[in-house]
This record gives C-alpha cells, structure tokens and sequence, in this order.
C-alpha cells in the first residue's frame, strides 16, 4: 500500500504554519516552542466560526493550510478526522449541567458534542460531499487516521485530508487525560503520482505493527511528541521535512509500532 | 452532487454475527421478537432519569461486571454491553479462532461508538468534590478505558488478544454502519486477513436529555413513517460481525457484505439536507459498489428514527433512488434508536431477513403518512430475499447505506 502526500497544514507551540515548521523540523532553523495563537480558522463563515469550539477551529486551520498547500478543491475530497478525546470542552460542560438539579441541556451544545462536530463544520464550511470518517484510538489516533486515510486513497483511488487534532481538557479532566499542549496537522494524501507529490508513503503490510517507536532528538519537540496524541505526527513530517528516504516508526499502542517507508518527491 | 467514485467491490463473507438489544441476547430471541410483533420499548426507567419517553434498555447490565484485574478498569456499561453481546452466538469464540487461523496481528477491530461510556463521567461530575469540584480519583484512573472514544475498540481488542489494525469510528448515528466501509478497505489493501466489526452504544443521560433538548423525543414509542409520528425513542444495544474474504468453501445460507455508499450532506450540524441528497449519494455509491440497479433490492432496511423531518427527507431520498415499489420499513419500533450501534443492529436485523426470508413492517405504525410516498410495510410478510439494503444517516449529515446478499 502507497500513498503520496499532496500538502501539510500544521499548528502547535512553536509550529505555526508547515513553511516556518518545515525548516524547523529539517534542522534548519531552532524550535522557538512557545504558546500557540488562536487559530483563525477563516475557512468557516463567521457565524459557524463563532458558535465553533476551540477544537474545531484548530482542526478547520490545520484542513485549509493543507488544501492550499496541495492546491486541491476541498469538494473533490474525502475526510478522516482523528481525535483522541474529541470535543472534551464541550462534555464537560454537558456533564455539568447533567450534576445540576434541573438538568438543563442546551441543544446546541449536545450537538457539538459529537466526536464527528469538526468533521460537520467542515462540510458546512466547503459543501464536501465525499465519505468522512471521524475515529480515536487514544494515543495512536495519528497512526490510525494515517491508515484509514491510506486504505481509502488506495481502494477508493480518491484523494483524502486527514485532519488529527487534540487539545488539552478542560481542568476538571485534565488530570484525567493530561495533554501538555494543543495540536493539530493535517495531511492532504493521494493514490497517484503527480508534480503536486511531496514524498511518497510505503506501508508494509505483512509487517505493519511493529516495536519499538521512533523518538526525536530535540528533547522540547519529542516532549510534544509524548505529550498530544496528534503530534505523534512529527516523526513522519520530520523525514518529509529532511527529504531524505527513511523508515519512520509511529507508535501504535504502548508495544507497537506502525512502520512507513517515506521518499522525498521528486526522488 | 459530486460524483461517487463507485468501483464493484468484491463481497466480504460475513462468517459469524450477533446482536444484542431491548429485544433480547442474541439472533433467536431478535428473530422471535421480530416475528411475534414484541416491541423492546417501555416507559424510560434508566437511572432517576424524569423524563417523559420510551426506551429500549437491555436488561441485566447492573449485575454483570467486568472482573479479573486486567480488564477491571474497562469496567462501564458500554463495555458490559459490549462483552455480553461477544457471548453471544459463539461470537467469541469463532473471533479467537480466527486469530489462531490468521495470527492475531492479522485482525483488524473496527467498531463503532456515539457516547462510549461517557455515564461513568456523568457520575463522576455528580460525585465530584463540592468545594474543589475535583472528579473523584477512581474514575481518573479509569477514563481511558471507560469514557475516551476509544474504550470500546480497546477493550475488545485486549480481551480477545487481537494486535491488529484498531480504530473506533465515531460519527454519531452512522458509526456502526461505516465500520463495514472501513473494514472492507482494510481487506481490499491486504492490512489484515479479517475484521471484528460492529458497535455498541449505551443509554446515558447526555444522550436522553440532548435529544429531549432537541425537542427529538417522543412521549410515546416512537412510529416511523406514522402520520401522528413526533420523535424518536431511544435504545442501547451491542453488535459484532466478523468479515473474510471469500476464499474459504461456505454453507448454504451464508451471507456477505456486497456494497457500502458513504457521504456527507456538507448542510447542517443536526439537520438533514431538504432534498436528502446525501442520502441519495450513500444509496447510489452502495448500488454502484455493488453493481447493482435500484430494482435488484427486495427490501429497505429504513434508518426512519420517526421524527417528522428525518423521516420526510428519508422518504425522498428513497422515492428518488427506487421510486415507490420497493418494500421498506424501519425497526426503530421494536429497538429503539441506539444511536453509534443503530449500523450493526440493523445489519444484524438485515441479515436475519435475508437467513429466514422475512420482511419486517414497521411496528407500531398504524396509518402511514399521507404525505410520504414510499412503499412502507405495516405488516409482517414472509418471501425469500436476495439483496437489501440498511440506511443509516447521521447528526453532522453523515450517511451511510450498506447491502448485504446471500452468498
């Protein structure tokens, strides 16, 4: 199974934007780490934008930065969304008002409850028509989305975005699931070959779950790595970003790994 | 509209598959309650829930935990609905054996969730600490494997000692039906040999109290298609399939996936496109998969969750892919709408038709819609069926149509 990425959106401290996180992850420039700027999200219409949560800003970011790097109508594509938690700022408030004695639920916060919320603003903001698929699988959310998204450019021969995305929880979950800081990236991801290919992806089937993760040098990014089920991306976009071919190893669940062989395009 | 990229798809035999519900544990009390007319629903009795709705709760969850100290903390009533429908039907068991056949690394489980068991943090929040608000310690220890979307596919994947691809599909109502999508991609690429699929959702208070928020709920128990329809019902229920490729001699009487259409109506958050055109999309890519034209389906599995917007947009749908002869019903009457299992439950109903040649109607329907034109049964009907088709659309218009055959 191979796949060849078209575009990259990416957003986390000291990531703003793939040009700027590009240099940084080929060792061209410094990591200057940091807060992360709230995300514009200008692909939504102010009102959507306004009624959005945090999380489906970041996600619909990320999704534009990456379609107007790959130049692709985002009509002409399917989606994956993958999200650890999903929406946990909005469960909490929903889980707060379940705690009070008159148990007042506003509808519009129950639906944007939904794992799937970033995936629907989405195709409110572009008129997309085309499969998508929202999933989590905790830590290896990434990794899965990565799969699900290469399965279906495969089969489907279609290009697909996928979007991975997780911020920190609110306080009353954060000791539950500490996330150190938000993150989001995403992938534009294409069956065929084309002069809009920036590397190409091999999967190894027969041996695709391997052991032993890849971890990365600079001790302040491998700290996000660890910290943001999304930025387990960084491995993948640090052998892009380096242009050189490679073998990249992302973790899948605490003993496994996912196990890709990435090629600059043109070679 | 967008044009689907619709290539024929090689049928996926469906080797094992069970469902648990209001109706009962298993395919033969479904099929008994299918056949004697015996809706699940009752008046809502979940927790102090003061809600004036019906439900279709399973019975027996309070007293089966999840024991043993590696799978203790997936202790949740997602989960115990989830490990009581893998007894069912020796659904564990042809699982494990498929991983001595295949390797365990070589079956994917893919299933599908809404609210996994977000009822355990609803009580944490109910006992978190007045003064400091802190959640109690028990429950952050356990929310990885209760509440995060994830548990249900993480447990399944640990208690039966599968390493393969894993992923919980989580797009509201369609969950459980996209999970067969997602599984037929996964043996079409070759990253596994077989796939776990299906999905469970629980009742809960976020889910009762949301769409009686949304004014979604009916007093009564729900009636697709009616003309005095005025709202869902809620349900719960658990469901397992698992797939293979068709390489293996199989008995008579098996079954197969043959198509699956996905799309979105890119139109509303919680409503659904006017002119159900994403709807039409999932039809005609599941026809398109499975080559074959709207005549060659003997009958529609509806999603037809009984609120009056849902159900007129799903008659059009329908009307304009088939037109008004095709037998259709929906069997939300008799399950109630278990929201991320509403896909596996009705497949699992789907194939119980094709396996005993039967056509469900549309209980607790008694005067249809003057203003729907679809063909909808109010009455029970025995025939053999050779291909159907389940409808499943969801909240953020995410749509998915599946259809399945006899082999």
């Amino acid at each position: 199974m191979q796949v060849y990425v078209d575009g990259i959106g990416i957003l986390g401290p000291g990531f703003a934007g793939w040009p700027a996180s590009r240099a940084v992850l080929a060792g061209e420039a410094p990591w200057p780490g940091g807060e992360t700027e709230e995300p514009s999200a200008a692909i939504l219409p102010p009102n959507e934008r306004r009624r959005s949560s945090a999380l489906v800003r970041w996600a619909m970011h990320v999704a534009e930065e990456a379609i107007r790097h790959a130049d692709h109508d985002p009509r002409a594509l399917a989606t994956v969304f993958a999200s650890s938690g999903g929406e946990t700022g909005v469960l909490d408030q929903i889980c707060r008002s379940l705690a009070s004695p008159e148990r007042v639920l506003s509808p519009t916060l129950f639906h944007h409850s939904v794992h799937n919320a970033a995936a629907g603003y989405w195709g409110i903001a572009t008129g997309a028509q085309h499969s998508s698929t929202s999933l989590s699988c905790y830590d290896s959310s990434f990794g899965s989305g990565l799969l699900e998204a290469a399965a279906y450019a495969e089969v489907e021969q279609a290009p697909v975005l996928l979007v991975a995305y997780d911020l920190p929880p609110p306080p009353s979950l954060f000791p539950a699931r500490p996330l150190t800081a938000g993150f989001a990236v995403a992938l534009v991801l294409c069956d065929r070959p084309s002069r809009r290919n920036l590397a190409r992806l091999k999967f190894h089937l027969e041996d695709v779950l391997r052991d032993a993760p890849d971890t990365l040098a600079d001790p302040g990014i491998e700290a996000l790595r660890g910290g943001n089920p999304a930025a387990r991306a960084l491995p993948l976009l640090t052998a892009i970003a380096r242009r050189r071919s490679s073998g990249v190893r992302l973790d899948y669940f605490e003993e496994q790994c996912l196990s890709i062989e990435v090629s600059p395009c043109p070679p | 509209m967008v044009a689907m990229t619709g290539k024929i798809m090689a049928p996926l035999w469906i080797s094992h598959y069970t469902v648990v519900t209001a109706l009962g544990r298993g395919l033969d009390s479904t099929f008994a309650a299918l056949r004697a007319r015996r809706s699940g629903l009752r008046p809502c009795d979940f927790e102090d829930a003061g809600l004036n709705t019906y439900i279709g709760r399973v019975e027996g969850l309070e007293d089966l935990p999840i024991t043993g100290a590696e799978l203790m903390p997936f202790d949740c009533r997602n989960n115990r609905l989830a490990l009581l429908g893998l007894r069912q039907d020796g659904f564990e068991e042809a699982a494990r054996a498929a991983a001595r056949r295949y390797g365990a690394g070589r079956i994917a489980v893919i299933l599908g969730t809404s609210t996994s068991g977000i009822n355990e943090t609803e009580h944490a929040y109910r006992d978190r600490d007045q003064d400091s608000g802190v959640l109690p310690a028990a429950f952050l220890t356990r929310y990885r494997y209760t509440h995060n979307t994830f548990s249900l596919a993480h447990f399944v994947r640990s208690y039966l000692g599968l390493r393969g691809p894993a992923a919980v599909i989580s797009t509201a109502c369609s969950s459980s039906a996209k999970v067969f999508a997602s599984a037929a991609r996964f043996l079409a690429s070759g990253l596994c040999d077989a796939a776990i699929v299906g999905g469970v959702d629980s009742l809960c208070l976020t889910t009762l109290y949301g769409f009686s928020a949304l004014d979604l709920s009916s007093a009564g128990p729900c009636c697709p298609w009616d003309e005095a329809r005025d709202g869902l019902s809620l349900g719960e229920a658990a469901g397992f399939a698992l797939l293979e490729r068709i390489a293996r001699t199989t008995d008579s009487g098996a079954v197969a996936l043959y198509g699956y259409g996905e799309s979105c109506d890119g139109y509303h958050m919680s409503h659904p496109h006017p002119e159900g055109l994403g709807a039409i999309l999932a039809m005609r890519g599941a026809l398109a998969r499975a080559g074959i034209k709207p005549e060659a389906i003997d009958y529609i599995n509806l999603h037809g969750t009984a609120t009056p917007t849902n159900d007129r947009v799903e008659d059009l749908a329908v009307n304009s892919v088939f037109g008004t002869a095709t037998p259709c019903s929906s069997t939300k009457g008799w399950t109630g709408h278990t929201l991320g299992a509403a896909g596996i439950t009705e497949a699992v109903i789907a194939l119980l038709c094709l396996t005993h040649g039967f056509l469900p109607e549309t209980l607790n329907t008694t005067r249809p819609d003057p203003a729907l034109a679809i063909r909808v049964l109010i009455e029970n009907q025995e025939r053999p069926l050779g291909r159907v088709l389940s409808n499943i659309f969801g909240f953020g218009g995410n749509n998915c149509s599946l259809i399945f055959g006899g082999l």
